[in-house]
Formats: structure tokens, sequence, C-alpha cells
């Protein structure tokens, strides 16, 4: 996968580094296991301070999304069920919401952002069973 | 708490009855990027030339690795790589000359890595300086002053007038340099996007005083941008604003930088009676321009307060 960042953006640098890892987990193209770039390694590719990558990787570290694997770098975690059940409907919640008033508010009705939803679901969920090793663990 | 590398105290230069630096309490943490932003004339040359033994301070007191910068030793000096924008190099030496030249002064001199930054800005070493086009300059500048492997690097303006991929090379270099950690960066620059890249801390100078010393994450999490739809143009109204740093207007908006900010500052922006109000966060880039504008001698339209006037201001210095 391949990572970028912008300067002069309202979001963070290394926010912009999790949340791009995020993505690329949530959609399969990072598997579990997978080894990610060192910090130092990603650092001088990205043309970064060292510890901007560093806190991008510590804090999936800490929502579970990576594991850091003593002298030997960070890999795709196996997802475990870190959040209660209370706690990931409140996040889901917290982006819902917003998307839904922002499509709303777009034009577009129930039936519209149902297809839209649909159709990135469908595009999303395959890679991921096709890549197969998460049951498999 | 670690020792500061670099520690000014209350420090202060006057050229003439002009005081440049004024007050300043300064502390450059080791193995960290610090950057030092700041208006043209804001102070920030002449506080590096007083931190490198350049210039002496009028009052108050500087020390790098515990020295008095008055009486920096030739040990000191050889752990502090300066480099400031001009680059003075000789026109008629070869690359590899300068080399030779600046080698003869230091105990410790390391040609492998001398040899990578040059050739990291597409330099070939038999050319002569005056042949060199200014990107290329400034990286044998670079090259002669981390070949001798500096604790601390004193950067000022490095990146001046340098065309892109030079600029590139320079930030590759210097995120490479302070990558273990075990190295100091002090970095006074205007490019803030580069800023934004190498920097873990950031120091803004307003006409000689320091009014920010935070870290970069910390400096952009406390400063929120509104932006107010009204009519309204009191600016009395407006500069109560708790923590308010900068107000623009630009046509039917106010566009408002404000700092810490918590409910009263969102009850006080909601008595200028808007049709909308968006807060927004911003990119680094206009969290410096806000504090910037902040100088007494750039007035934004809007204010007419002085810094005294503008209701509980907070500073960052000192965090």
């Amino acid at each position: 996968m391949r990572i970028q960042i912008s300067t002069g953006s309202s979001t963070p640098i290394h926010r912009q580094i999790a949340d791009q890892i995020r993505y690329a987990v949530g959609t399969g193209s990072l598997a579990v296991g997978d080894a990610l770039p060192s910090v130092r390694g990603l650092a001088a590719e990205l043309v970064l301070n060292a510890n901007t990558v560093a806190k991008a990787y510590s804090a999936l570290v800490r929502d579970g999304v990576l594991e850091s694997q003593q002298g030997r770098g960070y890999f795709v975690a196996q997802q475990r069920a870190i959040f209660t059940r209370r706690e990931r409907q409140r996040r889901l919640t917290k982006i819902m919401d917003p998307f839904l008033a922002e499509a709303l508010t777009l034009g577009f009705d129930a039936d519209q952002i149902q297809a839209e939803l649909q159709k990135r679901l469908r595009k999303l969920v395959r890679p991921a069973k096709q890549g197969g090793t998460r049951d498999n663990h | 708490m670690i020792a500061p590398v670099i520690q000014t105290n209350r420090l202060t230069r006057y050229f003439g009855n002009q005081a440049v630096a004024h007050d300043l309490n300064m502390s450059v943490p080791p193995g960290q990027v610090t950057a030092l932003l700041g208006l043209n004339g804001a102070g920030k040359t002449t506080t590096i030339r007083i931190i490198i033994g350049l210039l002496h301070p009028t009052r108050g007191s500087c020390q790098v690795f515990g020295h008095d910068c008055r009486e920096l030793t030739p040990d000191d000096r050889m752990r502090i790589g300066y480099m400031v924008e001009g680059h003075f190099l000789y026109a008629r030496m070869k690359v590899s000359e300068c080399a030779v030249f600046q080698r003869a002064g230091f105990s410790r001199w390391d040609d492998s890595r001398f040899d990578a930054i040059v050739r990291h800005f597409g330099i070939t070493q038999s050319t002569r300086i005056g042949h060199l086009s200014r990107g290329q300059r400034a990286g044998v500048s670079l090259a002669l002053v981390l070949a001798p492997d500096p604790e601390v690097l004193v950067l000022d303006d490095p990146a001046l007038g340098l065309d892109p991929v030079s600029r590139r090379a320079l930030n590759e270099t210097l995120v490479e340099f302070a990558a273990d950690g075990q190295r100091t960066v002090l970095l006074s620059s205007h490019l803030l996007d580069d800023v934004e890249r190498v920097a873990d801390r950031v120091m803004l100078m307003i006409d000689g005083r320091l009014q920010v010393d935070t870290t970069l994450d910390d400096f952009r999490g406390r400063v929120t941008g509104f932006v107010v739809d009204t009519a309204v143009t009191d600016t009395d109204r407006i500069n109560a604003i708790p923590g308010l740093i900068e107000a623009r207007r630009i046509g039917r908006h106010l566009h408002l930088a404000v700092a810490d900010s918590d409910k009263e500052t969102t009850a006080a922006v909601e008595r200028l009676q808007a049709t909308s109000v968006e807060p927004a966060e911003l990119p680094f880039a206009d969290s410096v321009l806000a504090w910037l504008s902040r100088s007494r001698s750039q007035r934004s339209f809007l204010s007419q307060h002085t810094a005294g006037k503008s209701a509980r201001i907070r500073s960052f210095a000192r965090s």
C-alpha cells in the first residue's frame, strides 16, 4: 500500500497516516500478519519527523489495529474486540450521524443513500473474503 | 527533567534603543527538532547569533551545553553545526577542496557522510563552488556542517531561495539526521509546510518576545478556527472573545482564530448574532499565520486593540 500525506491539511499528519492504514486494514489490502514499514523507513520515505510516524503507529497499536513485535517491527494485528459493544456503537454513531446529515442536506433520499452504501460495501467486503486469512488464524 | 541543550535566561539585545530580543526565556530540549518561527525582524536571527556566540546579549544570558555562549570553547564549537542562508563558500574552490579545508578544523570528520550528502544533492566533487546552483551550494554547506557529526544543528533559514528538489533533499537530510533522537536541531524557517514535516516543537517569536513554546501537536490542538456569518462589525464585541488571536473579515464572514476555545468562547462567538457559526480545525500554517499577525507592526484590519486590551489572550510560552 502507498501512504501519502499532505501538509497544510486540517488533519494532522500522524492522523493521516493512521487513517490510511486503518482503511487498508479495514478493506483487506493489508492482511493480518502483514508487516508495516519500520518507523524510520516510512519517515524517510515520506520525509517526515520519525516521531510523527511513531505517533501514528502507537495510536494504531493502542487501538488494536497493529501489534508491535520486539525487534521485528509492526504487523497488522488479529482484530480483537478491544471495545465494548456500547463503545463500538458510540463510535459508529459518531461517524454515521454527520454522514447522514450531510448526505440528506445534499439532497439524496434514503433509497439513494442506501444504494451508495450497498455499492461500497460490496466492493469493500469482497477482497477480505478472497484474502481469507482473517478467519483462518 | 532533562537539561536543555540551549537555554536563554531573560535574554535581551538592543540595537540602538530598539529591543530586538526582549526577555527571552528559551529552552531547546535535546533529541528533538525545534522550529523557531516569526516574521522578518522578529529577532530570530539575532537570537541565533547570540546562541552561536557571534553576538553578545545586552542583558540576560545564554548557554549551550551549560556553557555561556560568550565563552564557548573550541570543543564546544565542534559539537555545534551552524548553517545560515547565504552559504559562505569560496567560488574557486572545488567541492572536494572545501572538505579538505574544513576537515582540518575538526577532530571528528566523517568522509562517507560528506560524500553521501553531496551525492544526495546531485553534486560532483570536482566541480567548483562558483559553478554550482544555489541549491547545490546549500547541499555543500550542509555536508560541511554535518560531516563533523555535531550534536546540535542550528539552521537559520537554510532553504531560502532553494528550488523544490534541493528543498526536498535538505528536508530528507534533516529528517535523517534527527531520526535517532540523539541529536538536537534548532531550525529557523518561513517554510511552514516543511516545518510541519520535520518539527517536534515550535517556538514563535513576535516583536522580540517568545509567545509560543510548545509541541507542534499541542500548538495545533489549542488553536480553533471559526467562520462566522455575521454583519456585526463592532470591534469591541469581537475583541472581547476570550483567547482571540486573530479576526479577519472576508465578505460576509468573520474568520476567527481562537486559543484554548471553551464554553465562554462559544458564548462570546454566539453573541455576534451570527446566522451561522462553523468551527474549523485549522491547518498548521493557518494557526501560525493567525499568531504572527499579532505583531505590532502588522495590524489586521479589525485589530484596533493593543496586546493588553485583547481579553485574556493566553500565550503558550512555558507550557
